[in-house]
């Protein structure tokens, strides 16, 4: 019944109108229908705007980087850097080794640290005021500038202990630890409570449900969390300006003595006027471009693998 | 469905002719053995005297009252549960059965703010009681819940993950246990071929059904049911019902409902309860009403409120 319609005025103007014909399904024109459209560009245009730095960063990055590390591969990413800045050619192994090793420090810092916090944030603080106390401490924690993080481990640590990698790995621990807690919590949180109920309902104990429940359900997106943060720590320059000094000579031990890193190395190299160091720093550039989409690829497979667990 | 065995009674005819065709289609399902003990004024003696020292009570609830908050939920409750039967709660939405249900394994501690009067005797002991943990409780008492839950692992792991939890660490013994269990909840033959695979990709009655195996195989004395078949259709519902109906004989079963038909048929005993608004502050307070054998329920109720539920002029 409601589906056909009396033809009254349309087509069988006088006719009696017990016909009926089917509906017109096809699109009429309507200003909603012509501000969707609109705004379904606009979305599209943004999309491209929002994409085109990133592109040409890209492509720019390769372009001149791409000459340095190729040329007598894999020489660039081992070779020691050269002491005179007009010396063209490679390397930067030391940057390439420093970033590695005090990238995992403060990932070896950071992760347990904001995973634990995180756990006790969800599960166990709550709405507890302490809780509240360390959640908004950790919020305020992500907007405290980088270069801020690095002075205070310069005053608390470097100061005391001399330039080391350890005072760079923590502060890029410090500025991974926020980021971490809040995607963890984040993550804790999509875990349904059914599942927490089910394992409770079968006489298990609080911890032994965030250990063999939870954090499993959750790992897919702890780790992508996790290697995020690293991803950003492995960029970072300004917390390293002051507590690890930099070098030209692999350090490979990073509990004493000034080290360096690719950030650290293209700073300095590209403050450089003479293109042996621009070069360098184009290379540099490009390795710590590759590195960056190595994580993210390795966090778009770890994810992947154990979410096919499901 | 039990109360046909012993002689169909008219008064169901009468009073619900919703119910009348299930009663008869099942009628031949029915088991008998529990029935036998089920004399009317026996029962509603005990319904009556207090339960507590009986040995075959299993729960015994005295003036349970539940509060989430300042807000009560339940009031005074007065039910005991008989080991291998099953009891139904049945009632309208908000009635609080689902939440009596869920203090007789303590889920509710994990409700901030849920608050439990009264007490509640589980063989004897109170489980409220201050030396008791909920953890060793759930242990005993297990829940099979609305929903399907089943962990995102494998069907194997998903049953393994009990008896894990109590220490049983040998793997052949582990493959026994999921086996036993997998059997019991009439899923072995399902899933022997693909225990490795992940339980997400079960349908949702085989999904239930591993609850039901999951919840068996740390062999607690109680399983309770919130729902059970709720998110089920009508085969998978049936398939569950005879399952509860083969495993009462190991287990008590406590079953939340909302189908009365549900109740009729799989049930022993049944306890209706019912809202109470609250005028002055339009607040409902769940009550129980009448809590007798299922068959005294759905024939000749002794109150007008449960004449009117299950005859569905009501609720």
């Amino acid at each position: 019944m409601a589906a056909t319609t009396r033809i009254s005025g349309i087509g069988g103007g006088g006719q009696p109108a017990t016909r009926t014909v089917a509906p017109d399904l096809r699109a009429q024109k309507s200003w909603r229908r012509t501000k969707s459209g609109i705004m379904q560009w606009l979305m599209g245009a943004s999309i491209v705007v929002a994409l085109l730095p990133v592109i040409f960063v890209v492509i720019t990055v390769i372009g001149k980087g791409a000459s340095s590390v190729f040329t007598g591969f894999p020489k660039f990413l081992t070779a020691a850097i050269p002491n005179q800045e007009r010396k063209v050619g490679p390397g930067m192994g030391p940057a390439v080794v420093g970033t590695l090793l005090i990238t995992a420090l403060a990932t070896a810092i950071a992760v347990p640290l904001g995973i634990l916090g995180a756990v006790y944030l969800h599960e166990y603080g709550g709405r507890s005021p302490f809780a509240k106390v360390v959640r908004f401490l950790s919020n305020v924690m992500t907007g405290v500038p980088s270069i801020v993080m690095g002075l205070f481990i310069y005053v608390i640590f470097t100061l005391n202990f001399g330039y080391s990698g350890l005072g760079g790995a923590l502060a890029l621990a410090f500025l991974m630890l926020p980021i971490i807690i809040r995607s963890v919590e984040v993550m804790l949180k999509l875990v349904p409570t059914s599942l927490r109920e089910a394992s409770y309902a079968l006489g298990t104990s609080k911890s032994r449900t965030v250990l063999t429940v939870v954090l499993p359900s959750a790992l897919p997106g702890v780790i992508s969390g996790c290697l995020l943060a690293v991803a950003r720590a492995a960029g970072e320059t300004a917390p390293l300006l002051f507590t690890i000094f930099t070098v030209n000579q692999t350090n490979r031990n990073v509990f004493s003595g000034a080290n360096t890193t690719l950030s650290r190395q293209i700073f300095s190299n590209a403050l450089s006027s003479l293109s042996g160091a621009q070069g360098r720093a184009w290379g540099a550039a490009l390795t710590l471009l590759a590195i960056a989409f190595l994580f993210t690829i390795i966090a778009r497979i770890a994810s992947a693998r154990f979410s096919a667990k499901r | 469905m039990t109360t046909n065995a012993d002689g169909p009674t008219n008064a169901t005819a009468e009073t619900s002719t919703v119910m009348t065709t299930e009663y008869d289609q099942k009628a031949s399902m029915s088991d008998q053995e529990s029935i036998t003990n089920f004399t009317v004024p026996a029962v509603a003696e005990e319904t009556v005297a207090p339960l507590s020292d009986r040995s075959e009570t299993v729960f015994a609830l005295e003036d349970v009252s539940v509060f989430y908050s300042a807000f009560k939920a339940v009031r005074e409750v007065n039910i005991g549960v008989r080991a291998n039967e099953i009891t139904a709660f049945i009632g309208p939405s908000g009635c609080g059965k689902s939440t009596v249900l869920r203090c007789l394994n303590r889920m509710n501690d994990l409700i901030p703010g849920a608050r439990v009067e009264g007490r509640i005797n589980f063989y004897g002991t109170d489980l409220y009681g201050s030396d008791v943990s909920a953890t060793e409780v759930r242990r005993h008492i297990g829940m099979v819940f609305q929903k399907p839950n089943p962990f995102p692992k494998s069907i194997y792991d998903n049953v393994a993950f009990g008896p894990r939890v109590n220490g049983v660490k040998k793997k052949d013994e582990l493959d026994h246990l999921v086996e036993k269990s997998l059997k019991g909840a009439a899923l072995w033959d399902e899933v022997k071929d693909r225990l490795k695979t992940s339980a997400l990709g079960m349908s949702g009655g085989q999904q239930q059904r591993l609850c039901i195996a999951r919840a068996i195989a740390v062999e607690p004395s109680v399983i309770l049911m919130d729902e059970p078949c709720s998110a089920l259709d009508p085969i998978a519902t049936a398939r569950i019902e005879d399952l509860m109906k083969e495993i009462k004989s190991r287990f008590t079963i406590v079953i939340v409902t909302h189908n009365m038909q549900q109740a009729a048929r799989v049930s022993d005993r049944t306890a209706f309860f019912t809202t109470e608004i609250n005028p002055a502050s339009d607040r409902r307070t769940g009550v129980l009403v009448e809590y007798a054998p299922t068959k005294q329920i759905f024939s000749h109720p002794s109150d007008i409120r449960t004449e009117q539920y299950v005859t569905g002029r009501f609720g």
